[in-house]
């Protein structure tokens, strides 16, 4: 019994806040109280109680199971912007850095381009090409300049990795390109990466989740940014909603970025 | 002014033209490829066929691509930036020019805010490391990076507006500066935190310098080396960081004007963007473009003056 509490006390903040949020997530629907979407008005906005743990929100939703449903679709779209940004971001940033040279340049100067520019300029922006901005789009807004990050780490990777011993006697060998970057450059940028993915998960939520509170995002899908956006329109009066939708963004925001450090001390025990 | 500089000064001028170019004519594409109809969205669906046609000819949307491009470069070139789709009497950036200065405030607050939390803190965590003061530049650096603006917006609304009733709330006319209190610190946390870390840093490395060592051995006092001595060296790398985060900070206020109500280029663009009126979109993304390549053009300029070493690259 002691030795357990002594490793769960050794259990880092980061771990436990991402581990409830995959929970969440993944059995959400299963353990939320309440359908997302059931109205019932006599009880709009009301506080905290045994029946709504969390109160209620517009039109009498139940905000806990709000705050479960949508962990799902925050992690779904956050899951999706991330593997993209990273099998694309990977391949720009690895190719730029084994080639370097003018397509070293151009890479970089973009990336410099999307990575100083306001992001929700840019993706409000990219969302007005569509009517009615769904899940899918929303990733591919987001990608745009989400997969800026892992290019830049890919490069700086490659960078380092290309005059390795081990690269030029590939190419002495006659390898192609293409083969080393397969087979030697990209197993070879994993740590960094999966560094970066994990607070870039953070990241790509809380993005969502402000598109969302913008009033950008995908529907009627149960999503904290858009709980958050009811809850802050009856602020002064109902400060529940705003406060639990806005603390839970932000507690997984937080979890993922301690998540990602605590990988780092753990996979990287130079720095 | 040396030829050198001057190269430097055509070349960095010239790479913000292409810039501002570049970004003109990706936004004019991007908005053009949009498939709901600028047209249903001004009349609605119960229009005429008749009526429909009119206004799609009065706005040149049945015109070929290029020409609505040469158009809107005119535009561009004669500063109009053309006619607001709802309100044809207006030209955009006549719009924009009534509420770009709220949005100017509020950003040049947020930066105010920020620098004048991170100077002293950088600077006292770096001179007393390990302290107290280093403890607090940390939890400030900690706490302005994990409390997202959606959320610390609505936290510091109801912390003084609320439950301390201090600072006036969202919506209040006649609040003046006061009301940008509030605003410009939910955009300034965020940056108070990465310019924090940053001037520790940077501080730390400029007080082990050979000259930070000489000064003191010639009788200057603790405080003069560390803030004019060190400071004014550490500030080089802290202007680079804090210019990139020009980006962010306009995102800011995009967030902020909703939350808290105000007036402003954000609240101007999420709402042309909700009636599809192209060209107030198109010229608040243009407007932005403009001031993140000018800001990114001073800061170049500024540097290449400075330190003659910059020239080169």
């Amino acid at each position: 019994m002691s030795r357990w509490r002594k490793h769960l006390r050794r259990l880092p903040l980061g771990v436990v806040l991402v581990a409830l949020f995959v929970l969440a997530a993944v059995f959400g629907p299963l353990i939320a109280p309440h359908d997302p979407a059931h109205i019932d008005l006599a009880h709009e906005y009301a506080r905290p109680s045994f029946a709504h743990p969390l109160g209620t929100g517009d039109n009498g939703t139940d905000v806990l199971s709000v705050l479960l449903y949508g962990a799902r679709l925050a992690g779904t779209i956050g899951f999706l912007v991330v593997a993209l940004s990273v099998l694309v971001g990977t391949l720009v940033g690895a190719l730029a850095g084994y080639r370097g040279g003018a397509l070293d340049h151009a890479v970089t100067g973009v990336a410099d381009l999307v990575q100083s520019f306001p992001s929700v300029v840019l993706n409000v922006a990219l969302l007005a090409v569509v009517a009615r901005p769904g899940v899918l789009h929303l990733v591919v807004a987001l990608v745009a300049n989400g997969w800026v990050i892992y290019a830049r780490v890919a490069r700086g990777q490659t960078l380092a990795i290309r005059e390795r011993e081990y690269i030029q006697a590939a190419r002495a060998l006659g390898m192609s390109d293409a083969r080393i970057l397969l087979r030697h450059v990209l197993p070879n940028l994993g740590g960094p990466l999966v560094i970066q993915a994990t607070s870039g998960l953070g990241g790509a939520i809380l993005a969502e989740s402000t598109l969302s509170f913008l009033g950008l995002g995908p529907g009627k899908a149960a999503s904290w940014g858009a709980l958050l956006d009811q809850g802050s329109s009856v602020l002064l009066r109902f400060p529940h909603v705003a406060l639990f939708a806005g603390g839970t963004i932000a507690a997984t925001v937080l979890g993922f970025n301690l998540a990602g450090d605590w990988l780092r001390d753990r996979l990287d025990p130079k720095d | 002014m040396s030829a050198g500089l001057l190269r430097y000064l055509g070349a960095r001028g010239l790479r913000a033209l292409l810039t501002v170019l570049g970004v003109v004519t990706l936004v004019f594409l991007l908005v053009r490829a949009v498939p709901g109809d600028p047209v249903d969205a001004i009349l609605g669906d119960q229009a005429s066929a008749g009526d429909r046609a009119a206004l799609r000819t009065a706005l040149h949307l049945d015109a070929p691509l290029l020409s609505q491009y040469a158009l809107f470069v005119g535009d561009v070139a004669n500063g109009t930036l053309g006619h607001s789709f709802r309100r044809s009497d207006e030209t955009v950036s006549s719009l924009i020019a009534q509420v770009f200065p709220a949005t100017l405030a509020l950003a040049l607050a947020a930066f105010v805010i920020a620098w004048l939390l991170a100077l002293p803190l950088g600077s006292l965590a770096a001179m007393k490391r390990n302290s107290a003061w280093d403890t607090g530049a940390r939890a400030v650096a900690l706490f302005g990076l994990a409390v997202p603006s959606i959320w610390l917006g609505p936290l510091l609304i109801l912390l003084f507006g609320v439950v301390l009733r201090v600072l006036p709330l969202p919506g209040d006319e006649d609040a003046g500066l006061r009301g940008l209190l509030l605003p410009a610190l939910t955009i300034g946390a965020a940056l108070s935190a990465v310019l924090t870390r940053q001037t520790r840093g940077a501080m730390i490395e400029v007080l082990s310098e050979q000259y930070i060592l000489a000064a003191r051995a010639r009788g200057v006092s603790r405080v003069k080396v560390v803030f004019v001595h060190g400071l004014r060296n550490a500030l080089l790398p802290v202007m680079t960081v804090g210019a990139a985060q020009l980006g962010a900070v306009l995102s800011g206020t995009v967030i902020t004007e909703k939350i808290f109500e105000r007036e402003g280029l954000g609240s101007l663009f999420l709402d042309a963007f909700f009636a599809r009126d192209i060209p107030v979109v198109q010229g608040c993304v243009l407007v932005v473009a403009l001031l993140y390549v000018g800001v990114n053009l001073a800061v170049d300029v500024a540097y290449g003056l400075v330190d003659p070493r910059v020239r080169l690259s």
